[in-house]
């Protein structure tokens, strides 16, 4: 058992599903610890803690909760809402969460509700999620009928698969059962979120986080990890060409070489590693001359990447990096929602200009064309989906220029069938889609 | 199962009663097997919404299916985390197991092959759902079983 399991702590063997387990690990007993408190302490136990959003943007989660008016500000409830939408390539860490310690979101769902005096909760959880959504709604279930809910509603909501519903205001939009397309901001979810009332957002981990937050105190909370940005723990996500890959709870600032290597067993098959997906497919990709960098929002940003939802996936050696470009860009073309020109129309162009490289029919022309394109999205979109598109292609294209070179000497694919994503079917050719100006030569 | 009466009760449970479309939608699929003109007609009545309404917001969403599908759904996840460890020989090993290509059904109208994206299994690749459940590691060896179970299931 690894002492920095806090998340997971008490499922590292076996799942901790039913009531009478977790309670027999302390389970609820800082529930009633906050409920105890005033609603506004336990937002500065938060605040103190430096506990942060675990979905991807990390943003303070005390700070996030102080923003909601208390009732004595507002006449409208005001709501809380779990994003358990997890759909970023590379992630399955809430599901992890939710199949090892539901009971521990549930009483994390309660705590959040006693801070901002919600008596309402939704729980967004993906559809394609059936025995995870099973799993949640029994621990819900057993809550309710223990009395541990009291007064707050607790309700788990099953999307229908649609990625941007993970974006907190496509979220709210799915909620209120409408197609899952993002607001613009202001007015954020505090003040208008779902039925136009003030609601918290907060991604499964986060959630589950705060009865830990509780358990150990914020102070000592706070020192684990990096501090002062980074504290507590993360339930890393490791996948791709390594010997084990899986879920692994650690504090923040493990390298992505102690991951791979010493926890994951090192890159499978012999092989060599190629580049490294980092917090997502939404992100730049890592360099394996960065692979000492911590794992901390810090540590990451000074080198212009991203924590996201911690997820680490080994690319090795035998991936063609033009065609990892143009897998992504393709699911991020499936994904976009229509309702925004950049996105909607730039990932098609970033689909069909990686697509020319492969092909041998692009240009030297055409890899200035693509950062151009990606330039043309970044920060014009109405919510990230278009810059997560944008910023990984980018970087596949200034981080691995050789590769896009060869391409273009080539006259095409170098790597061929040897390539371990040759020919990797993408959903988005499922659907009839007509070609935009670029292919069809306008 | 009475469809309209069964989907008030869960409207019910939400402050406004459109947030029941998605779980209205998705009661009507395991109904008729997929969202006919007519189910969705009656997911709009039950929820005094337009059919034009439903349509529009079921059509955004892909688990609902707008088109009959076989009486089993395959998923083979093809994004990059399956795709680098062979998720591509696993969907190719569907296709000639079944004889279609992603996103078709059988001649029999047994089973639907579909690549879907990332569906959060990551380190257990390829992972293909099985009438929406999860397989976990599987391999292009195993898939004549799969649908052999399908068949004779």
């Amino acid at each position: 058992m690894a002492p920095e399991t806090l998340v997971l702590a008490g499922a590292e063997e076996a799942p901790l599903r039913d009531l009478t387990s977790y309670q027999a690990v302390g389970g609820y007993a800082q529930l009633a610890k906050a409920r105890a408190l005033a609603p506004q302490e336990v937002i500065t136990l938060l605040i103190e803690s430096n506990l942060r959003g675990r979905g991807g943007a990390f943003f303070p989660t005390g700070r996030k909760a102080s923003f909601i008016p208390t009732p004595d500000k507002i006449a409208k409830p005001v709501y809380i809402t779990v994003n358990a939408d997890e759909s970023e390539p590379g992630t399955f860490k809430d599901r992890e969460i939710m199949l090892r310690v539901p009971h521990r979101l549930v009483e994390g769902c309660l705590i959040a509700a006693h801070a901002i005096q919600s008596r309402f909760v939704f729980i967004y959880i993906r559809g394609e999620y059936s025995t995870e959504y099973e799993v949640l709604q029994a621990a819900v279930d057993e809550a309710r009928a223990a009395g541990l809910l009291a007064d707050v509603e607790m309700l788990v909501h099953r999307g229908a698969g649609a990625y941007i519903c993970g974006e907190e205001t496509a979220l709210l939009e799915s909620l209120e059962g409408k197609r899952g397309q993002p607001r613009s901001k202001p007015p954020f979810p505090a003040i208008e979120g779902l039925y136009a009332s003030p609601t918290l957002i907060n991604n499964v981990e986060t959630i589950t986080t705060i009865p830990v937050v509780l358990e150990v105190g914020p102070e000592e909370f706070s020192k684990i990890g990096v501090p002062p940005d980074s504290t507590g723990t993360r339930v890393f996500c490791l996948s791709g060409n390594v010997v084990r890959p899986g879920a692994y709870e650690r504090p923040h600032g493990i390298t992505v070489r102690e991951l791979i290597y010493d926890i994951g067993g090192g890159i499978a098959d012999r092989r060599e590693l190629k580049a490294v997906m980092v917090g997502g497919s939404s992100f730049p990709v890592m360099t394996p001359d960065e692979v000492d960098t911590k794992l901390d929002a810090t540590s990451l940003g000074q080198k212009g990447l991203f924590i996201g939802s911690g997820v680490v996936t080994a690319i090795d050696d035998r991936a063609c990096i033009v065609q990892f470009a143009l897998r992504v860009a393709q699911f991020y073309m499936h994904e976009s929602c229509g309702k925004c020109t950049p996105c909607r129309v730039g990932t098609r162009w970033l689909v069909q200009l990686l697509r020319a490289f492969e092909h041998g029919t692009a240009s030297e022309d055409d890899l200035s064309l693509l950062l151009d394109v990606c330039d043309r999205i970044i920060g014009k979109c109405l919510c990230v989906l278009g810059d997560s598109a944008a910023m990984p292609v980018a970087s596949c294209v200034t981080k691995f220029r050789a590769e896009f070179d060869a391409h273009l000497e080539h006259g095409g694919c170098p790597f061929g069938a040897d390539s371990s994503l040759d020919r990797l079917f993408a959903p988005v050719d499922q659907h009839h889609l007509a070609p935009v100006a670029h292919e069809a030569g306008i | 199962m009475n469809l309209t009466a069964e989907i008030q009760k869960v409207a019910k449970r939400y402050p406004d009663s459109k947030s029941a479309v998605l779980p209205a939608l998705r009661l009507a699929q395991e109904e008729h097997g997929w969202l006919s003109p007519d189910a969705v007609r009656e997911v709009g009545a039950a929820l005094e919404l337009t059919p034009a309404y439903c349509m529009a917001v079921a059509s955004f969403y892909d688990m609902f299916n707008l088109e009959p599908t076989g009486r089993h759904m395959i998923e083979v996840c093809t994004n990059v985390c399956c795709g680098l460890v062979n998720a591509q020989a696993v969907l190719e090993a569907f296709e000639r197991e079944l004889g279609v290509t992603p996103g078709e059904t059988t001649a029999d109208g047994e089973i639907t092959l579909r690549a879907v994206e990332c569906l959060g299994g990551c380190s257990t690749p390829t992972i293909v759902a099985v009438d929406h459940r999860y397989r976990q590691s599987v391999t292009p060896e195993q898939v004549a079983a799969i649908v052999e179970e399908l068949r004779g299931a």
